[in-house]
């Protein structure tokens, strides 16, 4: 025996790869900062985009400011000159779209639930998940640098077309700052990279015995597509930006024709900068889904615990995730339609796109057979949820008008596309991560938060963001130019002021009750009331363990998975909800 | 006897009892499937299981790189097809330059990547056998004889410098020749792909490397054999990678 216990070869484990080789670190860097747990760097990932959507917040704030109060005087900014508002539309939609909808959705909530749902003590590659992040942070720090080099941040908006972003003689942003928001981006791109190849493994290897793929909670089947999304689509805007990079700085001509700028001519000839908007949109589209499709996952999550019955149709949900994240390649010409294109891809982008609408229909409609018929409980995160099924809902249809490029060309670059886009891609996924934080709130901080501001939160949130996003599609129809910087002294929009007005001062208004949401985060994290393990009466496996989870998850048991994610009301059970835990019951149909 | 049956207890896989601290199960062989629950409770995954999962996620791994070099490919026919305007007379022409590539040395170059995958390979054998008697050995008074390791990992490290010297040599050649990286959108794309291969084979350079000072270093072989197998794995992607490009730029001109 003795013999035996020397010679045990995992006991000198040489590299790391174990997943929990490593006792609970007590260090506080190796607990809090370089931490390996997954737990921690969910948490990490989560602050970050907290952090990033404020940022992107106050950005977005001194545009409305801007656009009825054009002379104003800014705090920080200062005068705001027509560079200074491309500027802060390109920062506001790139932190936004790379820092918040990717970040929070996926490697937040993903990374601290992802493994416990499934029942498994951490990611496949803990390392890797601790470089991961920390990547991630070194791009936001690059990219929020770009404020504060020569000439600031760049002038291209989120998209980067070329030839602008390519010329550093194009802009006053467009020298050092456009070379670090590139350089941001492709770090981005490895650190999702290496979170979509974990979150993949860990999907497939690591889950407990018994929890079979069609047994996975509807969160983890969005993470999982939405990490193979990731797979796909970052590696091409990695190369994307890499040309791009090579463009700017060392002369090649990927994205630059013959161009003359300010009466010189360029060394450049012969690039195309259509190559960039199809490379761009090859990852752009599926990364709308890489945003949409962690939300989607958590709606259909509470949709079903709060309304305590199964979800509709669990089936159709998953095959329509991966429905919708495969179309999600097929699509992305149809942001290209005023390029000049083809007619006839042009027409069957369109029809690739309009075909979204079937798994998003399957999707809708199982929501609200969801609710149909169920005990509901309209608790904070539920109101969420709803809340983020109604701005699907509006966003969405839209989406076919935009599909048709004979609508799509009047409506290309107007407020219109402002309006859908922000509905469907920002408000709703931001929905499903207040949703996810008030639902997952009590295990990841063993508190629960306030109930009565956290519906004071939904209901101004909810008006807000439909009073600010709602009149832009008619702004949009009366023509109104999307990435202008000064619309005031135009006449045909002279009648649209008001309108314009009304969204700033709702934009004032939805932003100030942002901060009942902080407010309450942080005083719930230290004086709210004690949490019980499964608050909710939910079903999936994170409720089984202790609030806030041990180091290893299951404090060193093994989860045995019996049942599926959604058993509520069972007939003949004793409650009206079976853990997936819960031992096998044979029931008497 | 009965403490030799209990010893065998412990040894067997299908054993039941809590695995506390660490697995126990050295030799188990992968267990086919996901989901099939073989963990440990919070002890570490047994070396089968982690070789499969390192495997599983190299191959998840050489997706994504694949992807960087399916948009360069697809960057590489779309500019090589698409006419350009011509400044002086206004017209749009095809001014795709075809690049007169070093094909002697690239064909060297190639030869010693292939042989340095067939090096690996053996490298990923002889350790994977080594791994497998590795228990074997342990047993007292058994012997199974010296084996004759050949240096094959040093041996791959040698033929992969070649292959990066040679690619180098290759860059300069190309170079005399009037081929920089910003004369045309056909050379820069040479120099693009075959330079993102070149980081990608250094990357797996450096992992052997990194595989043989931990021989050096008498490291447990199980471990050793992890890095060493997904390592040649990914050595193959590479040279099958090289095999693409070169194909690509020599025929697709």
């Amino acid at each position: 025996m003795v013999a035996q216990d020397a010679h045990d070869p995992h006991g000198n484990d040489p590299h790391g790869h174990a997943v929990h080789a490593h006792a609970a670190p007590t260090s506080f860097i190796r607990k809090y900062i370089f931490s390996l747990d997954h737990k921690v760097i969910g948490l990490q990932y989560y602050f970050l985009a907290l952090t990033a959507v404020f940022v992107g917040m106050f950005l977005s704030l001194l545009m409305r400011i801007h656009m009825i109060w054009p002379t104003a005087v800014l705090p920080l900014v200062g005068e705001i000159k027509p560079e200074t508002y491309l500027s802060l539309l390109t920062m506001h939609g790139t932190i936004m779209v790379f820092f918040v909808l990717t970040t929070a959705p996926q490697g937040g909530f993903g990374n601290y639930f992802l493994p416990i749902q499934i029942g498994a003590p951490d990611m496949a590659f803990p390392v890797l998940n601790m470089l991961s992040f920390w990547t991630t942070f070194v791009a936001f720090v690059v990219i929020l640098a770009a404020f504060f080099v020569t000439g600031g941040a760049p002038l291209h908006g989120w998209t980067g077309y070329a030839p602008l972003s390519a010329l550093p003689s194009a802009g006053p942003g467009e020298q050092l700052g456009a070379d670090l928001w590139i350089t941001s981006i492709a770090i981005f791109c490895v650190a999702s990279l290496m979170g979509a190849l974990n979150f993949i493994t860990t999907t497939l290897d690591l889950r407990a015995k018994g929890m079979t793929m069609m047994r996975m909670p509807l969160t983890v089947w969005a993470w999982f597509i939405t990490a193979i999304l990731g797979l796909l689509a970052f590696g091409v805007l990695l190369s994307a930006g890499i040309l791009l990079l090579l463009d700017r700085n060392l002369g090649t001509s990927f994205y630059v024709p013959l161009v003359v700028v300010n009466g010189q001519i360029m060394g450049h000839k012969g690039g195309s900068p259509l190559l960039w908007q199809h490379l761009f949109w090859f990852f752009g589209h599926p990364e709308v889904y890489i945003a949409i499709l962690p939300g989607m996952g958590v709606a259909s999550q509470l949709l079903s615990t709060f309304s305590r019955k199964p979800i509709f149709g669990y089936k159709a949900m998953v095959y329509a995730i991966m429905g919708i994240g495969f179309l999600g390649f097929m699509v992305w010409g149809h942001h290209m339609f005023m390029s000049g294109m083809s007619p006839y891809s042009a027409f069957a982008f369109s029809i690739m796109t309009m075909a979204i609408g079937v798994p998003s229909a399957i999707k809708t409609f199982n929501w609200l057979g969801t609710i149909r018929g169920g005990r509901v409980r309209f608790q904070t995160p539920m109101l969420y949820a709803i809340g983020f099924v109604s701005l699907f809902v509006s966003g969405g249809l839209s989406g076919p008008f935009l599909a048709q490029p004979v609508l799509d060309i009047p409506l290309h670059d107007t407020a219109f596309v402002v309006g859908h886009f922000h509905l469907i891609m920002g408000v709703a996924a931001i929905f499903g991560m207040f949703a996810g934080t008030y639902y997952w709130f009590p295990k990841m901080f063993g508190r629960m938060m306030n109930e009565t501001w956290g519906r004071v939160h939904f209901f101004i949130t909810l008006a807000g963001t439909y009073a600010i996003f709602m009149p832009m599609h008619y702004l949009g129809m009366a023509a109104q130019p999307r990435r202008y910087s000064q619309f005031t002294e135009l006449a045909y929009l002279q009648h649209l002021i008001p309108l314009n007005r009304f969204i700033t001062y709702a934009a004032i208004i939805t932003i100030s009750a942002q901060f009942i949401f902080v407010i309450n985060l942080f005083w719930s994290m230290f004086k709210g009331p004690k949490a019980s393990d499964n608050p909710w009466e939910a079903t999936t496996l994170e409720w089984t363990t202790a609030t806030p989870p041990p180091h290893d998850n299951f404090g060193g048991r093994t989860p045995v998975v019996n049942h599926g994610p959604y058993e509520y009301s069972v007939p003949g059970a004793p409650k009206d909800y079976v853990m997936q835990t819960d031992p096998a019951i044979v029931t008497s149909h | 006897m009965a403490t030799l049956s209990s010893t065998v207890t412990i040894r067997n896989p299908k054993a039941q009892e809590p695995k506390t601290g660490y697995g126990s199960g050295g030799t188990r062989p992968p267990l086919p499937g996901g989901g099939g629950g073989d963990y440990g409770g919070n002890g570490s995954p047994d070396y089968g299981q982690r070789l499969r999962r390192t495997r599983l996620g190299l191959l998840v791994g050489l997706v994504s790189s694949s992807m960087l070099f399916v948009s360069f490919t697809s960057v590489y026919i779309i500019r090589r097809g698409l006419p350009t305007l011509d400044d002086r007379t206004g017209a749009y022409v095809h001014d795709w330059l075809q690049v007169n590539l070093p094909t002697g040395l690239l064909l060297v170059n190639t030869l010693l990547l292939v042989l340095s995958s067939i090096t690996v390979e053996l490298a990923r054998r002889q350790i994977t056998r080594q791994a497998a008697l590795a228990p074997v050995q342990s047993i007292p008074g058994v012997s199974i004889g010296k084996e004759r390791n050949f240096p094959w990992l040093g041996a791959t490290v040698v033929l992969g410098l070649g292959f990066l010297t040679g690619q180098w040599m290759a860059w300069r050649e190309l170079a005399n020749r009037g081929f920089y990286l910003a004369t045309s959108p056909s050379s820069s794309m040479i120099y693009v792909l075959t330079a993102t291969h070149a980081i990608h084979l250094t990357g797996g350079l450096l992992v052997l490397l990194y595989a043989v000072s931990t021989e050096l270093r008498h490291k447990p072989v199980e471990g050793r054999r992890i890095v060493v197998d997904v390592t040649a794995w990914y050595w193959h992607f590479m040279a099958f990678i090289w095999i693409y490009i070169f194909a690509l730029v020599e025929f697709v001109r």
